[in-house]
């Protein structure tokens, strides 16, 4: 009963946040509702038991990465009204692929509820005596353990490249090298002159 | 819907939900209450160091001084600039302000009091500590001003920034409990102050201390990040942004915000005892430290901690800004990512 009306409530939530990402007008606007689509899906995921997912999807998606949406679009200085012109003339290839995705979510959907008969195991998260977060460190540290790392490195190149194509050395930039000035001790820094009286140095 | 709860054949339902409801109604005038005088002791201790007074007007040693900055506060004209996105604006505080307290749902501060004693805890906190940014950044951007709207990004970035050396310790910790649950995570650490995090002993003759002692304080320091605390209070550094974020706060709004970040000192505090010091535990399971409650052990260590938090900002000039990004990304970060190598061998071969 709790369950059922907290499903609709995060699954309406989640839809119309969805769909206001693209209607609103202000970008920032747009970026508050795409958080408010990732709550209600992190909302899904607890009501299907994977609360470990849950909290990983707010911890990345809402506390890193629409940080960084937000950081980018607020700084952007977007001329409202030119931005709204060119809406209806992407409209009808923006709606095929719309319909294209939704055809195939529905193939799918269809699919599998023809052919999965509707048990126990089907909805929860989780296998026997073990919590989903045992489950899911089993399942990537275990049996998938190289796909895994193989997907961390495409992470890692992806990573690097983008540093190395946006790294600048300025050659006439003074940098600070805090293991220069740490390192400074008293016989490198100070160095005593004896100055005879009336001459001064130099 | 409410025939459901207040069914007499379901007595779970309306049980639990009166007894979540005055939990949290316990939980929330405790938290307010204390942060009136943990207010004042920060004013008390910043005025002690530089010999001043502090507050002494308001009540007996000025015990009464935050209630009247509070009327002060609620009395004022709240004035939304021109130009303003006057819905952010007026929830941002508002963000800052309820994600600081539902922070506290999972913290149990003695066994057993805790309001949702959560599998994955330390990763909701973790989330809930994450999110703190919104407020701030919102409210830089909404208020359409200059100042506000650099405080705000200052803010995105340090406590992004820092964010990943925090995830880093706690993993750490987890390693050692092999649990999310907080409250497994303090009953863990049981049996005197040397089985405490911080020192570690039960790993011995793994000298495990010798990497948890610097973790904890990277941990310290990063929660003082975290909270735009000083020394690394950028965002609202004062000689160079004004008051950074909160410039074109006023009345209710900036009390909202005001509160929303002590609350969230106060939650680092939390989770720096829960994780390294213990919890509820007492130093020394015997005779006059176990007459004395959990969970005052609990509040005495978050008070010491406060009481850290207040001297270091008494004491410790600010950062600069490419320092304190220097510090977490190229200091921190390698050094806990480190330490988590450390403590996932010591797990993998050491622990039997």
């Amino acid at each position: 009963m709790l369950q059922v009306i907290a499903f609709y409530a995060l699954a309406t939530v989640a839809v119309l946040s969805a769909f206001l990402v693209v209607a609103a007008r202000n970008p920032v606007h747009s970026v508050m509702w795409l958080i408010t689509a990732f709550f209600s899906s992190a909302g899904l995921f607890v009501l299907l038991g994977a609360e470990f997912l849950a909290m990983l999807l707010v911890v990345v998606y809402v506390g890193a990465v629409a940080v960084l949406f937000l950081f980018v679009v607020m700084m952007l200085d977007v001329d409202f009204a030119s931005l709204k012109q060119g809406f209806l003339s992407y409209l009808p290839l923006g709606g095929l692929v719309a319909l294209i995705l939704a055809g195939e979510a529905i193939m799918v959907g269809t699919f599998w509820a023809e052919t999965h008969t509707p048990a126990a195991s089907d909805v929860t998260a989780m296998p026997a005596n073990m919590n989903n977060v045992q489950a899911l460190g089993h399942l990537l540290y275990d049996e998938y353990v190289y796909f895994f790392q193989a997907a961390g490195m495409v992470l890692l190149v992806a990573m690097i490249g983008a540093i190395v194509l946006t790294l600048r050395h300025r050659p006439h930039v003074k940098r600070q090298q805090a293991h220069i000035q740490v390192g400074r001790d008293r016989k490198t820094a100070v160095e005593l002159q004896d100055i005879k009286p009336g001459e001064g140095i130099g | 819907m409410w025939t459901y709860w207040l069914n007499p054949e379901n007595p779970g339902a309306g049980f639990w939900i009166a007894d979540t409801l005055s939990a949290i109604l316990a939980f929330m005038i405790v938290l307010l209450l204390s942060l009136a005088f943990l207010l004042l002791m920060d004013r008390k201790v910043w005025a002690a160091v530089q010999m001043r007074k502090g507050p002494n007007v308001v009540g007996a040693f000025g015990l009464l001084q935050s209630f009247a900055d509070f009327l002060k506060f609620v009395f004022k004209e709240i004035i939304v600039p021109a130009g303003a996105d006057r819905v952010l604006f007026l929830l941002a505080p508002l963000i800052t302000f309820i994600l600081a307290f539902i922070g506290w749902a999972v913290v149990p501060v003695a066994p057993g009091w805790v309001i949702a004693d959560l599998n994955v805890g330390i990763l909701y906190l973790l989330a809930i500590s994450s999110l703190g940014v919104y407020g701030i950044i919102i409210g830089g951007w909404a208020s359409n001003s200059k100042y506000p709207f650099m405080g705000s990004l200052r803010s995105a970035a340090q406590m992004v920034s820092y964010e990943v050396s925090i995830g880093f310790v706690i993993v750490t910790v987890l390693l050692f409990a092999g649990s999310m649950n907080l409250s497994d995570i303090v009953s863990m650490q049981a049996g005197g102050f040397w089985n405490w995090n911080l020192l570690a002993a039960h790993t011995l003759p793994w000298p495990m201390f010798l990497v948890m002692i610097p973790m904890t304080g990277v941990f310290f320091i990063s929660a003082l990040a975290e909270t735009n605390r000083p020394p690394f209070d950028l965002p609202e550094a004062e000689s160079e942004l004004v008051a950074g974020y909160q410039v074109e706060y006023s009345s209710t709004p900036y009390l909202l915000f005001m509160i929303g970040e002590y609350l969230n000192i106060v939650l680092m505090c939390a989770m720096t005892t829960i994780l390294f010091f213990g919890g509820w535990l007492p130093p020394i399971e015997i005779a006059p430290f176990t007459w004395i409650p959990p969970v005052f052990w609990f509040a005495i260590k978050v008070v010491f901690f406060f009481f850290m938090f207040a001297m270091v900002k008494a004491l410790v000039p600010r950062y600069r800004y490419d320092q304190l990004m220097r510090l977490g990304w190229k200091i921190f970060l390698p050094t806990s990512l480190g330490a988590v190598v450390l403590v996932g061998a010591y797990i993998a071969y050491g622990a039997n």
